[in-house]
């Protein structure tokens, strides 16, 4: 009885989700020029996330679950995320990559259909941040794999993962 | 409680907790106190040939022993205690130490990948080494499935190795490391500041908790008291922190029952939680906002009345979904008797937070060791008896209704004045624990001219991770991630 009011309640109410963020135009023209013409065909608007914790503190993990709430909608977009490499275009990053993730995350990468981008998230991502020059960890994703986009932030804001991965699915809309 | 150990007087001060130094033999006695239950393990940690234990009685007596091992060997304590094995794995590979008499002296954090054994204490080159004996498991017709480190879902990695008779589990076994950053190595030397930051990444979602039980630490070493109205900022920062994993993890924990419904609602009130945050600290998560010394912002008029809204919208919101909870059978069907902790399993393992009180241990680090402003602060530590998934629902959703009536009562009763006072660079050692939403976090810190000599962190989940692997024993695999994500443990604050 309860859960037929909770959507009766959903129907009448109006939606929580929010207009999109807009694209940074940097970003959009950087990874434009990265794409070739013949992947954007394939491609389409639409895009499978693989997300890979790669030595996070989980406030990126935070984030990135965040963005299936009402108010981001990431679905809306044409992206998803996927349980398995094997059905990603896209695997999104978080954390300095440990020594001990490092050999997980490149098999993922291997298992992931070409063509396939790599997106990092967060501070750690870009180059190790406050986990750098350890015995235990590389100085970010990108000393491990071909990063084609970063989302900064520490953690990244719903609204920064958004605006990062619209312009990823822009970029790959044929433009 | 030294008394209870038979150590006499030589001890110093920690702030609200002694250090003792001890010799083989009282160490011998507390393992063999801690093995009969009288008293309970609340950390375990090194440095080069130091081994150090906190022991409390689970109500508000602690302890820290510390033994000198010049020749790297002190007698281990998880040979009688199991709840000690993990720490003590952990300790020995990163220090070089060794736990005599120990039984499991597998690897733990060293997963053959660092380019050094022993990293933090002698750090001899290390041979590259990839495989991992499993514990085993015997009998016709078993198989193992392997899950992990890279999971399905966006959570943190670790590995997973079952043992299943068709659909049943006979043994869990949960092989983590994976996210092992090298925070005591990197602590290090760092100064308050930086170390404070650190500290709020050891486990994202706890960055306040772990902000704060560094920050106590500190100024326990430093003789310094944060001011009053810190004190109280700190705790309605806790309190959001504590509400807003908590009503995520209500709704996540029945979405891995298929109820997405729940899920929706839930995720709505913590990203409600999560934008007041924002607009009141200036940080979703509250990241660095607890520091040594006192806070790093003010709260103000407009603040004091968005945080009023929230606890009012979530006030008005929570009845319909609790009763949404208790109301839905099929929902029921699979919470109420799946992953069953034992009671005494609990005791031994002094497991805290929700994983502790869903079967009657009602140990919350706010009333046992009592900090500002808890100790003037009215609330209730609930607890449930049968230690099942449902019963882990329970406590969280009457934790929510005691962190609303906390943040108003912080609210009405908010004292003036500075929010921080200036931490001078002295030297010192201190510890402090702090009941974060899954549990209590130990921190313990020793300072030398306002720079971080050692650290320790202890996260809950190193006490919680051991009864995750037991509940699911007899269990079908399918109900595993419904489980798993009733404890909701900390990887990341485990690795370190």
């Amino acid at each position: 009885m309860t859960a037929r009011r909770f959507i009766l309640e959903g129907l009448l109410r109006g939606p929580l989700t929010e207009p999109a963020p807009r694209a940074d135009e940097t970003e959009v023209r950087r990874l434009a020029a990265r794409l070739d013409a013949a992947a954007q065909r394939r491609l389409g608007r639409s895009l499978a996330i693989r997300e890979v914790d790669a030595g996070s503190c989980n406030g990126c993990e935070l984030e990135i679950n965040a963005l299936a709430n009402a108010f981001y909608d990431l679905e809306r977009f044409g992206l998803r995320v996927v349980a398995s490499p094997r059905h990603a275009d896209v695997l999104l990053v978080t954390g300095p990559v440990t020594l001990n993730m490092r050999e997980a995350l490149v098999r993922t990468w291997v298992a992931t259909p070409g063509p396939k981008w790599v997106v990092s998230a967060g501070a750690c991502a870009l180059d190790g941040g406050m986990f750098a020059g350890g015995y235990a960890c590389e100085r970010g994703v990108g000393e491990v794999l071909p990063v084609d986009a970063h989302i900064p932030g520490c953690p990244p804001t719903p609204a920064a993962l958004l605006a990062g991965l619209i312009a990823l699915v822009e970029t790959n809309a044929g433009r | 409680m030294t008394g209870t150990l038979g150590i006499d007087g030589r001890s110093r001060s920690l702030g609200a907790w002694r250090a003792v130094s001890v010799d083989a033999a009282v160490w011998r006695t507390a393992v063999q106190t801690l093995a009969a239950g009288e008293l309970q393990l609340i950390g375990l940690w090194a440095e080069p040939g130091v081994v150090r234990m906190a022991l409390g009685d689970g109500v508000g007596e602690a302890a820290v022993l510390e033994l000198a091992c010049p020749d790297g060997c002190f007698p281990s304590v998880g040979a009688a205690h199991a709840p000690a094995i993990r720490l003590e794995r952990a300790l020995c590979e990163l220090y070089g130490l060794t736990a005599e008499g120990a039984a499991d002296v597998r690897p733990w954090l060293d997963h053959g990948r660092w380019a050094v054994s022993h990293p933090l204490g002698a750090a001899e080159p290390s041979e590259r080494r990839t495989t991992y004996p499993f514990l085993p498991a015997e009998g016709e017709s078993l198989h193992q499935i392997a899950v992990g480190p890279v999971h399905a879902g966006i959570i943190e990695p670790g590995h997973f190795r079952f043992t299943v008779n068709g659909e049943t589990v006979v043994r869990l076994e949960a092989r983590l490391g994976y996210v092992h950053r090298g925070l005591e190595g990197l602590m290090a030397g760092a100064d308050l500041d930086r170390a404070a930051r650190l500290a709020g990444r050891a486990s994202g979602d706890s960055t306040v908790a772990y902000a704060l039980a560094f920050a106590r630490a500190a100024e326990a070493a430093l003789g310094l008291e944060a001011p009053l109205r810190a004190a109280w900022l700190r705790a309605l920062m806790a309190e959001l922190e504590r509400l807003a994993n908590h009503l995520g993890d209500i709704g996540a924990i029945c979405n891995d029952a298929a109820f997405a419904l729940m899920l929706a609602h839930c995720a709505v009130l913590r990203e409600n939680v999560l934008r007041t945050a924002h607009a009141v600290f200036g940080h979703r998560l509250m990241m660095d906002q607890v520091v040594p010394g006192g806070v790093a912002s003010d709260l103000d008029g407009p603040g004091e009345q968005l945080v009023r809204e929230l606890t009012a919208t979530v006030r008005e919101r929570l009845p319909a979904l609790t009763e949404l909870y208790d109301d839905t059978a099929s929902l029921q069907d699979r919470t109420v008797g799946t992953g069953v902790v034992a009671p005494e399993l609990a005791r031994r393992f002094a497991a805290g937070g929700y994983v502790g009180r869903a079967c009657g241990r009602a140990f919350d680090a706010r009333r046992a060791f009592p900090y500002a402003p808890y100790d003037r602060l009215n609330f209730r530590v609930p607890t449930r008896a049968e230690g099942d998934v449902n019963a882990r629902v329970w406590v969280r959703i009457d934790e929510v209704g005691e962190s609303l009536s906390l943040i108003e009562q912080i609210l009405h009763g908010l004292p003036d004045g500075p929010v921080r006072a200036e931490p001078p660079a002295g030297a010192g050692e201190g510890a402090a624990l702090v009941e974060g939403f899954r549990g209590d976090v130990l921190a313990w810190v020793r300072l030398r001219e306002g720079r971080v000599e050692r650290c320790h962190l202890r996260d809950p989940s190193w006490f919680q991770w051991p009864l995750l692997e037991a509940c699911i024993e007899g269990n079908i695999v399918a109900d595993f991630p419904l489980c798993n994500k009733s404890f909701n443990c900390s990887y990341a604050g485990c690795d370190l």
